[in-house]
């Protein structure tokens, strides 16, 4: 039963990296996108350009961030045994915004992202760091904090004021800053898939493989900590290190994502909700992958989406991931499972 | 007779918090308590008396203020959570009712201290496991997700799992709370047959008294000051340890029937005389309405069953009435209580 749906998955996935390809400004048809891709020399040279430098890295973007939110996500609402936890809902990529943000506005007037990523790969570095360490900060903050409080909700609201007081932070930053950092800034937040390319790619690719290795390997911690901290502890597992690990992936994770993408919502807290009602389980082992698979089909349709087929328009890329997400969150909390798991 | 193999035994034990970084408080101690092979020990105390204290702290879930705890001959606090965990297994009050969880999953998770890094269960986990499902008679909900289980259910699979942990040792914290009474009786009988059967150690606290005298090995008796008083369940009852531990203002433990008075005692005094079954629940219900029952009262009751035929003899200085119902006669009594 799993087979088939792995199946069905992997071919829905296919099919929307196909169009992802596809579409767009200049319409590309699906046989030549395919003919394109296996023998590049044998077509139209413009187009080859438009896929090889624009179309194929947004399309390889969606997937990692599709896996890495989505991932990142799981592991949260495992960790606080919190079916709404997510990297955006507790203030995570809140917090990877103001490493970034540190290092776009404290740079000084002549320093744009723009600017930071023509420095190469070291300005690439400097900013996935900056931005995976304010990751890491909020994590910190919000699982010491929550290790005292019993109550779901109580963590929860914690960690949207966590997350608002960072984004306050933010904003008093701005107020001080330059107009073209604002604007600059700004554009960042919106979100967005294209615009990362060799290099970057290369270095996001590596990071979120990182993160998403660590969390694969834990999968066997994250299952124990499903029945709680005591229980976990009596099983064998050194809650501390678990947790210090699972901090680590998830703050690479939505961290080196959100340096590049910019804070992109909603992925992480419905892919593992969608996985879980698809799969059926609660073993990580299978779950991560799942994640991976369902968080990638489902970027790549808002990437789609985003571009509104056939026209000169791209909407930023959070609007539709907030439009798809939103729907599933209510379903989480209304539905008929009514809050059911994590 | 086969020397009984220790498996944990505590020196000096002291329990407690540490509310205030420089300053520790104490709950209970010096302990020395032992615990063996095959043994069933109620762990019994009013509340607030520091029960799960002591359990967490045997358990290694929290650390002693002083005192010594040895696992199978070994310092608990210098063993890692991965070598406890092969030694204790837990059954907790905490909440685990995860909606996507479901039955068969959380009893493998007992397998977790000896399972690879990836969690992937063996020949030798599997087998585990069945023995742990069929022992609990859980085989008819494998498939249902946590959340859809009834509190006794949910109890029994918690216990699945701990006895797929397959430790030598078994501490459960209150397991008979929120079940109802048959299945309070069942869950006891089931880790009185555990103990026996596979020579496990199983510390247990509970609110059950008579449940707990009758499958207890041993008795562990705390009081509200942090006394804990160890043994037989019927040398507690004898040497007043019992009623020193639960007396509060209008509750008494009658050490001549082994429970608890719900019933503060009235002045009248009554002598039941009679065998059997008829008396004993004659001498419960006038117990209920409060009569004190004493063998040189100046009323007597005499209970006579003849062949299913019951019939009551009631004798008020001298003046018989005969009775065919117990309500009759408790109905006549609280009227002649009134005019005497």
């Amino acid at each position: 039963m799993n087979k088939i749906k792995v199946l069905v998955l992997l071919s829905l996935l296919v099919m929307a990296f196909l169009l992802d390809v596809a579409l767009g400004s200049v319409h590309i048809p699906v046989k030549d996108v395919v003919r394109i891709l296996f023998t590049p020399d044998a077509a139209n040279e413009s187009w080859i350009y438009i896929i090889e430098k624009i179309r194929l890295p947004k399309a390889m973007t969606a997937i990692i961030v599709g896996c890495g939110l989505s991932v990142s996500g799981l592991q949260m609402q495992t960790l606080f045994r919190n079916p709404l936890a997510g990297p955006s809902v507790l203030g995570i990529t809140a917090g990877a915004s103001l490493g970034v943000a540190l290092v776009m506005l404290s740079a000084g007037s002549i320093t744009s992202l723009y600017t930071i990523r023509e420095l190469g790969i070291s300005g690439s570095w400097l900013v996935i760091i900056a931005s995976s360490l304010g990751a890491a900060l909020i994590m910190v903050v919000i699982v010491s904090i929550s290790s005292s409080l019993k109550d779901n909700v109580i963590v929860l609201i914690v960690g949207v004021m966590i997350g608002n007081i960072t984004l306050s932070v933010i904003s008093i930053w701005q107020y001080f800053s330059s107009p073209e950092l604002i604007k600059d800034y700004l554009m960042w937040t919106f979100g967005s898939l294209g615009g990362v390319t060799g290099n970057q790619l290369m270095i996001l690719a590596i990071v979120v493989s990182a993160g998403l290795l660590i969390s694969f390997f834990s999968s066997k911690l994250l299952d124990a900590l499903l029945l709680g901290d005591n229980y976990a502890r009596s099983m064998g597992l050194t809650v501390q290190h678990a947790r210090l690990l699972i901090v680590l992936s998830t703050s690479v994770l939505a961290g080196g994502i959100t340096a590049f993408c910019g804070p992109i919502g909603f992925i992480g807290i419905a892919v593992p909700h969608l996985s879980r009602a698809l799969f059926h389980t609660s073993s990580h082992r299978i779950l991560i992958p799942a994640c991976c698979l369902v968080g990638t089909v489902l970027m790549l349709v808002c990437d789609i989406v985003a571009q509104l087929p056939g026209s000169q328009t791209v909407l930023p890329i959070n609007v539709i991931t907030a439009l798809v997400g939103s729907p599933v969150v209510i379903w989480i909390i209304a539905g008929p499972n009514k809050l059911r798991g994590f | 007779m086969k020397k009984q193999q220790l498996i944990l035994h505590t020196t000096a034990l002291t329990i407690g918090y540490h509310p205030g970084k420089h300053h520790a408080k104490v709950i209970a101690g010096p302990l020395n308590l032992s615990l063996y092979a095959g043994q069933l020990i109620c762990l019994l105390g009013p509340n607030g008396c520091g029960k799960s204290t002591l359990l967490r702290t045997v358990s290694g879930l929290q650390h002693q203020l002083s005192g010594s705890i040895q696992l199978e001959g070994k310092e608990l606090k210098g063993l890692k959570p991965a070598e406890i965990a092969k030694q204790i297994s837990l059954v907790l009050t905490d909440n685990v009712r995860s909606g996507n969880l479901d039955v068969y999953s959380l009893i493998a998770l007992g397998r977790y201290p000896y399972s690879g890094w990836l969690g992937i269960l063996n020949q030798i986990d599997k087998a585990a496991i069945d023995y742990a499902i069929h022992v609990t008679g859980t085989a008819a909900f494998l498939n249902r997700k946590m959340d859809s289980l009834s509190d006794g259910e949910c109890q029994k699979v918690m216990l699945a799992r701990a006895i797929a942990q397959d430790t030598p040792l078994i501490i459960l914290d209150e397991p008979t709370a929120h079940l109802d009474l048959p299945s309070r009786i069942q869950l006891m009988r089931l880790l009185h047959q555990l103990a026996k059967e596979t020579g496990k150690a199983i510390l247990l606290s509970t609110h059950e008294l008579d449940l707990a005298l009758q499958v207890a090995d041993q008795i562990w008796l705390m009081d509200s000051s942090g006394h804990l008083a160890a043994g037989l369940p019927e040398e507690l009852i004898l040497d007043g340890s019992f009623q020193q531990a639960f007396d509060k203002d209008g509750i008494s433990f009658d050490a001549s029937t082994g429970a608890f008075h719900i019933h503060p005692p009235g002045k009248d005094e009554l002598c039941v005389i009679g065998e059997g079954t008829a008396a004993f629940w004659t001498r419960k219900a006038l117990i209920r309405k409060g009569y004190v029952l004493a063998k040189a009262a100046a009323r007597t009751i005499t209970v006579s069953d003849d062949g299913g035929k019951i019939s009551w003899l009631l004798d008020t200085d001298g003046r018989k009435l005969s009775f065919h119902t117990l309500s009759s006669v408790l109905d006549t009594l609280d009227q002649s209580g009134f005019t005497l």
